[in-house]
């Protein structure tokens, strides 16, 4: 692998790095201060967000300054407006916004700050997963320290720009993680996500302008503001831009999460950065970006990773999620697993994602445990079919569908022989228990 | 029985962060369960509802979506495992089974003694410290069973 620059988790290494003493001493809030001192304008930042051509983080790649550049002009569309962060890292093999809220916290409360001056918002609320509790007394714990700094409310570095940054606390659904779902759980409401249009920058939080982004993706605002849009521009490949953080969990020798270039390939994280697939096994399949994607083969593991080449593929890079399988797993019994997944939390609203989910996770569990009726995998895949593309208010019916057709697509032969065989031949080891949903 | 004053005056801080109050209920559930015997019982879902000027109901409907609340009664130790993919492909079966021969119970169920709830929980976001369990809301990655033993037998009766 060629040599790169690195700087999400550079201050990461750096001792007590989640006090407001390491991170200022690390260069911290300065970008802010050049926003505000410069001073940059509003219109300025979401420029250079433009032109860093920065892709969201949080699983779906949309250009982070056109979604900014969203929200209504407000000389025409007075009403207060705010900014929510996704930090709800629920997607299986996700676990990378954990690390930057732990151990660089103020990194999030400074990015956070300029968002809201570029898109004039009042206030910015970050609803983490209620599991998390360490990123959020970290996070909170960054914020009160910046509030008696005056980085916090009323007046920020004595300018007139002053904006509040909250805490909220999720509690464990995964479909608040889906933007709307994610602004009803913050309105004390069940994650129900929201039809759209109307879109978040209309209709958003308490009904008022809203953007809604990726920790990761806030995360990387001071950066593009301090070194420039064309810095971040000059990074990865023509599809996507920047650094992103990788967490590769499964079946290799190091896990982690690790700071790479766009452009690097699967292999050579896999091997160079993860020290290979454990017990000198090969690869069997994986997961590029959390357990929605398309699996994808072991022998495709040259594809480069952004947004584009993974299409080739048939897959996507999601979350950088890499969950890596080696040649002894099952892939009925993976799919066991993810399809409960997705039937555990389906909110319920739309017929196809409720039903669809229920009947993927029970023919999936059949045929793991050797029980899969003649007909199943065919099943599988119409019922997939039936559940996607765009055919529910969000996109977790999609998340459910996809690695179900790719298990299809990739595995057939395998899933097939577990039907005939009225059993998997590598064994089911899983203790059976009675499902509390 | 009404809400404790403590938890009432931090509430009342609590619902300022947002322009509508109704807002600070799912963080006021979490205090409730944390503050009130690990669970949220119904005279929690009326306070909590006569707090918001909510019907029982609706508390009831939002605690209900949610996995984090126990609408039961739980051990005095909760311990979650995560059984999703990351942490199965790294052995979270035996880890599960660990648990449950340590603490006495079964999954989704309380030990006979009262001391452990053992609850199989999906991703949790430690999947490259996989296996994990989270013990009373702190996580322990990297599991083994030798680990699980002396991350069980330290804590208090």
């Amino acid at each position: 692998m060629k040599p790169f620059q690195t700087w999400l988790l550079d201050r990461t290494k750096n001792k007590d790095s989640h006090t407001l003493a390491a991170y200022k001493q690390a260069g911290g809030y300065q970008a802010l201060e050049t926003v505000l001192k410069k001073p940059m304008s509003p219109a300025d930042v979401i420029q250079e967000m433009k032109v860093s051509e920065l892709r969201g983080r949080g699983g779906a790649g949309f250009p982070t300054g056109m979604k900014w550049s969203f929200m209504p002009d407000p000389a025409k569309d007075p009403r207060p407006r705010y900014l929510a962060i996704n930090a709800d890292e629920s997607e299986p093999g996700t676990c990378k916004d954990r690390v930057l809220m732990e151990k660089d916290p103020h990194g999030l409360v400074e990015g956070a700050l300029i968002a809201c001056y570029a898109i004039r918002a009042q206030a910015a609320y970050i609803y983490v997963r209620g599991e998390y509790r360490k990123s959020y007394d970290r996070c909170q714990a960054a914020i009160d320290e910046a509030r008696k700094a005056g980085l916090v409310g009323k007046n920020i570095l004595g300018t007139d720009f002053s904006c509040e940054v909250h805490m909220h606390k999720g509690a464990g659904a995964y479909i608040c993680g889906e933007e709307t779902g994610l602004m009803e759980s913050l309105e004390g409401k069940r994650g129900h996500p929201r039809p759209k249009p109307p879109f978040p920058a209309m209709f958003g939080l308490w009904g008022q302008p809203t953007t809604v982004n990726n920790v990761e993706t806030i995360f990387n605002v001071p950066f593009i503001v301090s070194r420039g849009g064309a810095w971040h521009a000059g990074i990865g490949t023509k599809a996507s831009k920047g650094n992103f953080l990788c967490g590769i969990s499964g079946h290799v020798n190091k896990p982690g999460v690790y700071e790479l270039p766009f452009g690097v390939t699967a292999r050579e994280i896999v091997e160079e950065v993860a020290g290979g697939v454990w017990k000198n096994r090969k690869c069997k399949a994986w997961f590029p970006g959390g357990s929605s994607c398309s699996l994808v083969k072991g022998e495709d593991l040259d594809v480069v990773l952004d947004h584009d080449a993974l299409k080739t593929k048939g897959s996507s890079l999601g979350t950088a999620a890499m969950i890596i399988l080696d040649e002894t797993a099952s892939i009925p019994q993976v799919m066991d697993v993810i399809s409960r997944f997705y039937d555990h939390e389906s909110c319920g609203q739309c017929s196809q994602c409720r039903e669809g989910t229920q009947w993927l996770s029970q023919i999936f569990h059949r045929i793991a445990t050797g029980q899969g009726l003649p007909g199943d995998v065919d099943a599988l895949d119409s019922l997939a079919k039936g559940m996607a593309p765009g055919k529910t208010i969000c996109a977790l019916s999609d998340a459910a569908a996809i690695p179900t057709l790719s298990a299809v697509r990739l595995f057939r032969a395998e899933l097939e022989e577990c039907v005939r065989l009225q059993k998997d031949p590598i064994p089911y080891e899983r203790v059976e228990y009675a499902g509390a949903h | 029985m009404a809400l404790p004053q403590k938890l009432v005056q931090e509430f009342d801080q609590l619902v300022k962060k947002y322009p509508d109050r109704k807002s600070g209920l799912i963080p006021a559930l979490h205090r409730c369960q944390e503050d009130l015997g690990g669970w949220i019982s119904p005279q929690i879902i009326e306070d909590l509802a006569a707090y918001f000027g909510m019907e029982p109901v609706e508390v009831y409907g939002v605690a209900s979506f949610y996995p984090m609340f126990r609408l039961r009664p739980v051990g005095k130790h909760f311990v979650s495992v995560c059984h999703n993919i990351s942490c199965e492909l790294r052995g979270a079966t035996q880890i599960m089974e660990h648990v449950c021969k340590k603490t006495g119970a079964k999954p989704y169920g309380t030990s006979a003694d009262g001391k452990f709830t053992v609850w199989p929980v999906e991703c949790q976001g430690a999947c490259a410290n996989a296996p994990m369990i989270d013990v009373d809301g702190v996580y322990h990655e990297d599991l083994t069973n030798e680990k699980v033993d002396a991350i069980l037998g330290g804590l208090k009766k």
